[in-house]
């Protein structure tokens, strides 16, 4: 066991530092070479290199979102564990940590086929990168080396440290993560709001090519969906081991592990619209072309697909939230509730996904008297979408609300009044969210996207102040029962696969959304794309390659669960000591009456 | 909105929660049926101008999959469900409505089938981009003009000039009437007299998703090279807007949009800014 980890181990570094070098080394020389001989593009039989690249990126991608993102949740709950003394708790961050070990080796094989991909088939698009970024490439290769220790020592040092020394090492592991994250993405937005280059392309400022319009967008945008991506990860393991499970014990822990896994995903799935609208502001005032490209042209409709999956999202989330409280003695009450919230959910989500520009016959389109449809319209942008999707957070907050307190009865003698003051919270920030909604359209664009923040901060608020009256109303609170761990419908699990390929899906279509905003450009306004894929595939067939993308990446994951459940099977020889010893038995029987065959 | 198909779609709901339950009690499975129907009814006929098919089969995929969601969040309702669609399959007393349902599900496919076959033939649905994403520059009579960073030369006379402002508001005010109006209307609603002619009809610049979410660059560029000027990725596209290039100056394509927004009220996008 031990010689395999280290393998595993020094295989996973070995191609790291092999992948890192690959850059610096291999791209070196190729600056000094005669420009004629370098061709700017190579090709590659029977498939399209952008269609390669482009599944190799993204699968890539999606390993090191969830490598990054399970030590963050796994360090917070060990150190839970660590603060109450809950073991349960330490075994939990250990049973994320578990899928660590061969996520990593994926991601860093992935990556280095992504840079061996970049320098083979994109040579002079890599050669100008690597000009560009030289200087960030020595401590990317030194914190991804850091990055392979802390891990290891992360996880094979569970229980071998003390305590305080292991969540040490978890702490520097999440911050050399996400320094290469950091760093990866200034390559990655530099590509699509350069700065720090001169019109010719000539590096001016490394620190300004860095700190580039989306990069700390994207940095933080990550973070958080890093986190939710991980969760639902996380909590589709839980879900396949739940199924799998033989005895209560095993449903109750992995029913826990399943419902801490999608709490961490819709915790950091809440943030995430605010992030992603920030981004998309950023993104808009570097340049109005992508700003236009994405939201209101080309890509729109992308975003039309992508408000779908997230309003799935979303009803997915409450969906499983609504069925862990078959596993609460006392939840019934709460149940006349979900058809309220479903309405709101349901009405929030066609509001989201209501499309500014339509697909319509000419007689539909006549009838409407144009493309543009008098209430559809209303909806279709941003002042109805944030309304929506702000609505949509308060709404799943609620049904966490009802969840945590199903088996409670507060016993304070102002139980009344905080809940009185709980509901006029939820009421004024209702009315506020939707009127600012409707006054975005009557003032100017620059405005309403500043109406987005009251907003916002309105629904956090919100959601602090009630937590916090929560708490206190419902300390030393009479309970109905125990919380029955295990003791839920397998159609919740389900729910649990399904978040998870639907943030996978999703990841994937935002991914191509932001590189393909770029339309004809490597590095929008500086290099132009002049390769025959130098054109925006339909809609269909980026449907096509991101769904390809998101199975091969289950198939994977299908792997690391795999490998994951294999050190806490039992060994061979004692799972087949009873099938054995029947052959031993039988062959015995049969030679023995062989014997007496020959002897008679 | 169709006020009174709406109103007749909420009074039949509430008939049926207030009589025919009292004879009739019906489960989840039941009401998520009649709610489907009365969502779709109100979809597809309580809103005037028709919503188009595709939103409303959009539409109706989400309040499909909430229904779903809402009957499965309880396991007693699902399992109360199923076991009256299993009595529905096999229990005797329901052998005249099974079979009318086996043969109406045939016969309402064959409908279908012949009404969408009935139809006259029609030009496919198309896609309309409403904004299509400007270039990064244009040239403009032999200059280049970056669209990302090109700001109205005369928009600053706003604050430091306010009767030079003016005067180029109202050149903007003389051009639009000279060249504009025909198509966009007195009161920039897109209802000129030659408006009803045109498939797009002309935009509205009353309207807050029109020139209110865009920077000034953007409206030179639309105004300069009009619908021969528009990007391959914002067909299929029939705009009957001409390219003013070829008959206005700079100058008076930037005193024009002074003018759109002026009228409106509105401000345009500004550009820059974060980061």
């Amino acid at each position: 066991m031990t010689c395999f980890c280290r393998t595993k181990a020094v295989r996973a570094l070995l191609v790291g530092l092999v992948a890192s070098a690959a850059v610096v080394l291999l791209c070196e020389p190729a600056l000094a070479a005669p420009q004629e001989a370098d061709p700017d593009y190579r090709a590659l039989p029977f498939i399209s290199s952008r269609v390669v690249m482009w599944i190799i990126a993204e699968l890539h991608l999606m390993f090191a979102a969830f490598v990054l993102a399970v030590p963050m949740f796994a360090l917070v709950l060990e150190f839970i564990g660590y603060k109450t003394g809950d073991k349960r708790f330490d075994q939990l961050a250990y049973d994320f940590t578990k899928l660590l070990s061969v996520s990593f080796s994926f991601t860093a094989t992935l990556g280095a086929l992504l840079t061996f991909g970049l320098i083979v088939l994109y040579p002079a698009l890599t050669k100008y990168l690597v000009k560009v970024f030289s200087w960030t490439f020595l401590p990317y290769v030194l914190l991804f080396f850091f990055e392979a220790v802390f891990l290891y020592a992360y996880y094979y040092g569970w229980g071998k440290f003390s305590p305080r020394v292991h969540l040490f090492l978890g702490l520097m592991l999440n911050i050399v993560g996400t320094a290469i994250m950091f760093i990866a993405n200034a390559w990655l937005t530099f590509m699509n709001t350069p700065s720090g280059v001169d019109e010719l392309g000539n590096l001016t400022s490394l620190w300004d090519a860095i700190n580039n319009y989306i990069w700390m967008p994207i940095n933080i945008h990550r973070l958080i969906a890093n986190m939710a991506f991980g969760g639902a990860i996380g909590a589709a393991y839980g879900a396949y081991k739940f199924l799998g499970a033989r005895t209560m014990e095993e449903k109750a822990h992995y029913d826990w592990m399943g419902y801490t896994g999608n709490f961490i995903a819709i915790c950091a799935l809440l943030p995430l619209p605010f992030a992603g609208y920030w981004l998309g502001v950023e993104i808009y005032a570097y340049d109005q072309s992508l700003g236009i490209t994405l939201m209101g042209g080309t890509f729109s409709w992308l975003f039309i697909i992508q408000a779908v999956l997230i309003g799935n999202l979303f009803l997915a989330a409450n969906y499983y939230l609504w069925l862990s409280m078959s596993r609460i003695a006392g939840a019934e009450r709460y149940r006349r509730f979900i058809k309220y919230l479903l309405g709101v959910i349901t009405l929030c989500f066609i509001v989201w996904a209501t499309p500014h520009s339509l697909v319509a016959t000419v007689e539909e389109a006549r009838a409407m008297g144009g493309s543009h449809h008098p209430i559809l319209n209303v909806l279709g942008v941003m002042s109805a979408k944030n309304t929506a999707v702000n609505l949509l957070i308060l709404t799943t907050y609620v049904s966490f609300l009802l969840y945590r307190r199903a088996n409670k009865d507060a016993t304070v003698s102002w139980a009344r009044t905080g809940n009185l003051v709980q509901f006029g919270i939820f009421a004024v920030v209702v009315i506020f969210v939707v009127f600012l909604g409707v006054y975005g359209y009557f003032v100017d664009a620059q405005t309403r996207i500043g109406l987005s923040q009251p907003q916002v901060f309105s629904v956090l608020f919100a959601m602090v102040a009630v937590t916090v009256i929560d708490l206190f109303l419902f300390r030393g609170a009479r309970k109905r029962g125990e919380i029955d761990w295990g003791r839920i419908p397998a159609r919740a699990q389900y729910a649990l696969f399904f978040l998870a390929i639907t943030f996978a899906w999703l990841m994937g279509l935002m991914g191509y959304v932001r590189a393909g905003m770029r339309q004809h450009w490597h590095v929008y306004g500086v290099i132009r794309d002049t390769s025959v894929d130098a054109f925006t595939p339909t809609l269909g067939f980026a449907g096509l390659v991101v769904s390809i993308t998101v199975i091969i990446f289950f198939l994977f994951i299908a792997v690391v669960f795999f490998l994951s459940g294999l050190s806490s099977r039992k060994d061979w020889a004692e799972r087949t000591k009873g099938t054995r010893r029947w052959f031993r038995r039988a062959k015995q029987e049969q030679s023995d009456s062989t014997l007496s065959v020959e002897a008679s | 909105m169709n006020i009174l198909i709406l109103l007749i779609i909420v009074a039949a709901l509430a008939a049926i929660q207030l009589f025919v339950t009292r004879w009739l009690p019906l489960n989840r499975l039941a009401w998520m049926a009649i709610w489907w129907v009365a969502v779709y009814a109100a979809f597809a006929y309580g809103i005037n101008p028709p919503l188009p098919s595709s939103i409303v089969v959009l539409f109706m995929a989400i309040v499909t999959l909430a229904l779903v969601a809402y009957l499965s969040a309880d396991s007693e309702e699902l399992a109360s469900a199923m076991r009256a669609i299993t009595a529905f399959m096999v229990e005797r007393r329901f052998r005249v409505a099974l079979l009318a349902v086996l043969v109406a599900l045939p016969l309402l496919a064959a409908l279908s089938v012949y009404t969408d076959l009935s139809k006259p033939p029609q030009p496919p649905t198309s896609s309309r981009t409403i904004h299509p994403p400007p270039p990064v520059s244009i040239s403009f009579k032999g200059k280049t003009i970056p669209l990302s960073t090109a700001n109205n030369p005369y928009r600053e006379l706003q604050h430091s000039d306010e009767a030079a402002f003016a005067q180029h508001v109202e050149n903007g005010r003389r051009i639009y009437f000279e060249n504009c109006f025909y198509c966009h209307g007195d009161n920039m609603q897109g209802a000129g007299m030659f408006a009803h002619g045109y498939d797009p009809i002309p935009a509205n610049f009353n309207d807050p998703t029109t020139i209110a979410m865009l920077q000034e660059s953007y409206l030179f560029w639309r105004i300069a090279k009009g619908a021969p000027g528009l990007p391959s990725e914002a067909t299929p596209w029939s705009s009957a807007m001409p390219a003013w290039e070829n008959f206005l100056t700079e100058e008076e394509i930037w005193d024009v949009i002074l003018f759109l927004y002026e009228f409106t009220g509105y401000e345009p996008r500004a550009q820059g800014m974060p980061h």
